[in-house]
């Protein structure tokens, strides 16, 4: 075994170190009593990494490398600094960033070895850069989508699956050649840019309420293309921090599509929103009770157990800190308020968490679906407020239903449900839910953020 | 097949599964502070983009290198600050022990 330079070894241990906080790091994570000693870890972890980077014996200049990391840590600050509901669009933003990163260094890397790049390096380069490029555009789109700059509903046309599936081909197609011949300098750009328009095509079909699973696939998608660019870069550390964020990534894309009962392939290829214009055109003349605010509010402080079952409407609407004034109100009567949140509830995993937790919402009262659907049946008020397809009862029963088989919050169980709704149009996803109809059903039309403050005005008057 | 080759795939092996097993342990309740924090230590692609600049063998590759380091660069700063701030925010209502 040949030793390396002193440096090297130095740099090497670093890495090695690096390595290990950043897997703590993400072990810490397991619990909110010490995640932030993992965000300290991984903080630490990436200080040492691009300590040691800087004393590699080949950089000749710092120049260019201190005005890089400067501006990008002035363009971080805002970014990290982003309000609590614009999170779902800034880490489809960071998902793009990290990928760009990525395609850029795999594209350097091409222009300064071709011709001589051995076919490994070659095909893992291919890899790296095919899903770097497709995840950058991706990402954009979706941060697009998110941030409503592009529209939320999927936006399809004939033969689209045909198109992407042309173009992968042809990306993949060029990848092959190129390691075959390395040195065909000139197809490069064009495999960059056939996966770059196949990315904006991927996600444009894609419905707001698929956003979950495709943000985590593009995760993974940003983890894999990191540890083929760790194997191009001989990179240890590199491939360790890809692998992990390869498999958080796949690990939530997994439970976003178990939760939705869909494959990957049928989240990406489906157009959700497409197919629901048929099911339920019955049309029999089905009739909602609605109740006013004071109704509303009367049911509540007789309630002993109300569970709140947020969606992505409270997010809209920003309504999370009405509800906390409603939580406090309930609580301090002696009702016990908990809430329930269903994986794909809002626009990316674990959202309704943390608009909850902003609104100083302890942890230990939001519960996941496991854990509370047993509860339903001794709820004696389950508030829905902008949820709509995760409380669909159909995709218990309707075997025809498009949501079929969908795990869901068994609302319907509870004695009573209230429903916070804008109007009677059906959900995202265009699918009719059987539960407004139901006669235990309360409809309470309005906003989210002005119908729970009106409740928590009759509690407290009626209090007082 | 080199040795570099065989190491590498045997690391990606083992870091996958380590990621597979800590990460199914992380509550639903972080999964949105996990995203975050795992595109911040992502961004560790910056040590290749780093030396991509420093080496300065092309301009093409310092260009290249340089924007990369400037999207890493605010993905890591970016990614650790939003993800400490959501984190403070999870608070329990159980009296914390001392």
């Amino acid at each position: 075994m040949n030793t390396l330079p002193v440096t090297q070894s130095v740099i090497e241990i670093i890495y090695l170190v690096a390595s290990v906080l950043f897997i703590l790091s993400l072990k810490w994570m397991s619990s909110p009593a010490t995640a932030r000693r993992g965000v300290q870890a991984g903080e630490v972890g990436m200080l040492l990494a691009i300590g040691g980077t800087l004393l590699q014996k080949g950089i000749v200049d710092y120049t260019m490398i201190a005005i890089a990391l400067v501006v990008g840590t002035i363009i971080g600050i805002p970014l990290g600094r982003v309000h609590m509901t614009a999170v779902p669009q800034r880490t489809a933003l960071s998902h793009a960033f990290g990928a760009l990163c990525v395609t850029l260094v795999g594209t350097a890397e091409y222009y300064l070895r071709a011709p001589d790049v051995s076919r490994f390096v070659m095909a893992v380069l291919s890899m790296e850069v095919i899903l770097g490029s497709l995840t950058f555009t991706g990402s954009l789109m979706a941060a697009g989508k998110l941030q409503e700059i592009l529209p939320q509903r999927p936006l399809t046309y004939r033969g689209q699956n045909l198109v992407n599936l042309l173009l992968f081909g042809g990306a993949v197609f060029l990848a092959v050649y190129l390691v075959l011949h390395p040195g065909e300098k000139q197809l490069y750009p064009f495999m960059l840019a056939i996966s770059l328009v196949f990315g904006v095509l991927l996600v444009i079909p894609i419905g707001g309420a698929d956003m979950p699973t495709v943000i985590s696939l593009l995760n993974a998608y940003a983890g894999l293309s990191a540890a083929a660019m760790g194997f191009v870069l001989d990179s240890k550390l590199l491939i360790i921090a890809g692998a992990l964020d390869g498999s958080s990534g796949l690990i939530l894309s997994v439970i976003m599509s178990k939760a939705m009962n869909r494959s990957f392939s049928n989240v990406l290829f489906g157009g959700f929103g497409q197919l629901q214009v048929t099911a339920d055109a019955a049309g029999e003349a089905k009739t909602a009770r609605s109740a006013t605010a004071e109704e509303a509010a009367a049911i509540l402080s007789a309630a002993n157990k109300v569970v709140v079952v947020p969606g992505y409407g409270m997010a809209v609407s920003q309504a999370q800190h009405k509800v906390r004034e409603l939580y406090d109100a309930l609580t301090k009567r002696g009702v016990e308020v908990v809430f329930a949140i269903h994986p794909v509830a809002g626009r990316m995993p674990g959202h309704m968490n943390v608009l909850l937790a902003e609104a100083d919402i302890p942890y230990d009262r939001m519960l996941d679906m496991e854990e509370i659907n047993g509860d339903f049946p001794q709820t004696d008020v389950a508030l829905v407020i902008g949820a709509n397809d995760v409380t669909n009862p159909s995709a218990r029963t309707n075997t025809t239903s498009p949501i079929y088989g969908m795990p869901i919050l068994d609302v319907d169980k509870a004695r009573t449900v209230m429903v916070i709704k804008r109007g009677m149009s059906p959900g995202f996803a265009g699918i009719d839910n059987p539960l407004y109809y139901l006669d235990k059903t309360l409809m309470l039309f309005g906003d989210a953020k002005a119908f729970v403050g009106n409740i928590v005005r009759e509690l407290g008057g009626s209090e007082g | 097949m080199s040795s570099t080759l065989l190491n590498g795939l045997f690391i990606f092996m083992l870091a996958g599964f380590i990621g597979f097993e800590v990460i199914r342990r992380v509550s639903p309740l972080l999964h949105t502070p996990l995203m975050s924090l795992t595109n911040a230590l992502d961004a560790i692609a910056v040590v290749g983009a780093i030396v991509l600049v420093g080496e300065h063998k092309s301009t093409l590759a310092t260009v290249l290198g340089t924007i990369a380091v400037i999207a890493a660069t605010s993905n890591i700063v970016g990614g650790f600050i939003i993800t400490d701030r959501m984190l403070r925010m999870f608070k329990t209502s159980r009296p914390t022990k001392p």
